[in-house]
């Protein structure tokens, strides 16, 4: 099996006539955790739509390996409608991943697949409280909780730890850390967070208006990021 | 009371619609959909005065014309922005042709109100046979889309991670809910079809954090409503649809008092 999950060649995605990605080429290393940083509209959140399969490049080709069907991809976004008086429980709104058209109840092996993967999320302690009433950093564990109840290949994490607070942010990606050791699952983080992404990452991905930049995550520099950093 | 066939009619087809109702109306409240149910609904008056006109049932007219718009609304998209206007204009569209045909069939008045308010007595076993028919097709389709109808519903944004196809499963889904007002408004009338598909199941939401058994609920709320309005509208020849208001609007305002508490 390559040792990559997928590879980029000659990326670009022309939005109003603004070209954005220029030429992107790059790899992803099966297992790897890479950062994925640039300030605002150099096409973060495009590079992930093109990976989820929700947008067609303009031009340039993506590679998945073996092939796309085989990689199951697991994403957790940044926003979500879940207001205070969402009603499901965190359990069964994570196991609303197990999607498909098939019997309406879980199977023993997706039952079992839930309880492991609320251990691993620590939200076995939480699990039949309703989702609307626990704190940001307990809906993002159930977001996350939800992507890896699929045992996704590659996990997507979009800006996901930007609306919580410097330690929940830091026990989120301390679990991710600890899921990537540990099962090996591939970790794309998007984020405006360089000292978080420098803690937990091998390797980023700089985003430019002009260009891009890939590399072991310590020759990372601050200063390269033109947009700042929000931590 | 049970000795009257249209009294047995009328218990059978409230069953059937609290069952139906209960499973519809819950996916109804986490889309976000009660104004559009009750868009649907004006659509079913004008199906139905349609169907006088041309001389089939009231039922059979309600099924062509919500069915359709139910496809045109999904065909025109359900983005929120614009959501609401595009159904107000269906719905007014729609209310002007059923005026339309009421005039047009010569109908007494009495006919509006039965469609608009709804009967029990007019009910016949062809009739509750042809609901049965409906309302299995409507659950068999729902258990076959359930799971990914239920990520659409209760977590768009996660659904659409994971490819599921939130296009079809939100046209099928508005013709199921379309198939669900038609069979409802026999029993409840066309202007108060959402008592039975939206205050059940937005009840249900306070008392649990599952699925499944917000359906259960929905469904036991509903069966409570209906076969009390029944008994009730039968005891003192009030309009049956009156009491099942009356309750189920009784049920929904303990709910809210029961989750302010909760949270208190």
């Amino acid at each position: 099996m390559s040792d990559l999950i997928l590879e980029t060649h000659d990326l670009w995605e022309e939005f109003s006539e603004k070209k954005i990605l220029n030429n992107l080429s790059f790899k992803l290393k099966r297992g790897s955790f890479l950062s994925v940083v640039g300030e605002n509209g150099v096409g973060k959140t495009t590079l992930v739509r093109i990976i989820l399969g929700q947008l067609k490049p303009t031009h340039g080709t993506i590679k998945f390996f073996p092939n796309r069907k085989s990689i199951r991809i697991g994403y957790v976004p940044q926003f979500r409608n879940i207001d205070d008086e969402y009603p499901l429980s965190v359990k069964n709104f994570v196991a609303l991943s197990f999607s498909g058209y098939k019997l309406p109840w879980l199977s023993r092996q997706e039952r079992q697949q839930l309880k492991l993967v609320l251990q691993e999320t620590d939200l076995e302690k939480i699990a039949n409280e309703p989702l609307g009433r626990a704190s940001g950093g307990e809906k993002q564990r159930a977001y996350l909780a939800q992507a890896l109840a699929v045992r996704p290949d590659l996990l997507i994490l979009d800006e996901s730890t930007a609306s919580l607070d410097p330690i929940s942010k830091e026990n989120l990606l301390r679990l991710v850390k600890k899921l990537n050791v540990d099962t090996g699952v591939t970790v794309l983080f998007v984020t405006h967070d360089i000292p978080l992404a420098k803690q937990f990452s091998d390797e980023y991905l700089l985003l430019q208006p002009n260009g891009y930049e890939v590399g072991p995550i310590d020759q990372l520099q601050v200063a390269d990021y033109e947009g700042g950093q929000h931590v | 009371m049970f000795s009257f066939e249209f009294m047995r009619n009328a218990y059978v087809a409230s069953t059937i619609i609290a069952i139906v109702c209960g499973f519809v109306g819950v996916f109804v409240v986490s889309r976000n959909m009660p104004f559009l149910t009750h868009t649907l609904s004006e659509i079913g008056f004008a199906g139905a005065s349609f169907g006088m006109f041309i001389g089939i049932t009231p039922l059979n007219g309600m099924l062509i014309f919500t069915v359709i718009s139910s496809i045109l609304v999904g065909k025109m998209g359900t983005k929120s922005s614009r959501r609401e206007n595009s159904i107000s204009a269906i719905s007014g569209l729609f209310i002007g042709l059923g005026v339309l045909f009421l005039a047009l069939s010569n109908k007494s008045a009495s006919y509006a109100t039965n469609i608009l308010f709804g009967s029990v007595v007019g009910i016949s076993q062809s009739d509750v046979n042809q609901m049965v028919i409906l309302s299995v097709i409507v659950l068999l389709v729902l258990l076959v889309i359930y799971r990914n109808l239920k990520f659409d519903s209760f977590d768009p944004v996660g659904a659409k991670a994971q490819h599921v196809n939130s296009g079809l499963i939100s046209i099928i889904f508005l013709v199921l809910l379309a198939l669900s007002v038609s069979v409802a408004a026999q029993i409840v009338g066309a202007l108060l079809i959402f008592i039975l598909l939206t205050l059940p199941a937005a009840s249900a939401k306070y008392f649990s954090h599952s699925v499944s058994k917000m359906i259960a609920l929905a469904v036991v709320f509903g069966l409570i409503g209906v076969w009390l309005g029944l008994y009730l509208g039968y005891i003192t020849n009030w309009p049956v649809s009156f009491f099942i208001a009356t309750i189920e609007c009784s049920i929904y305002f303990a709910a809210l008092g029961f989750n302010r508490i909760m949270q208190n």
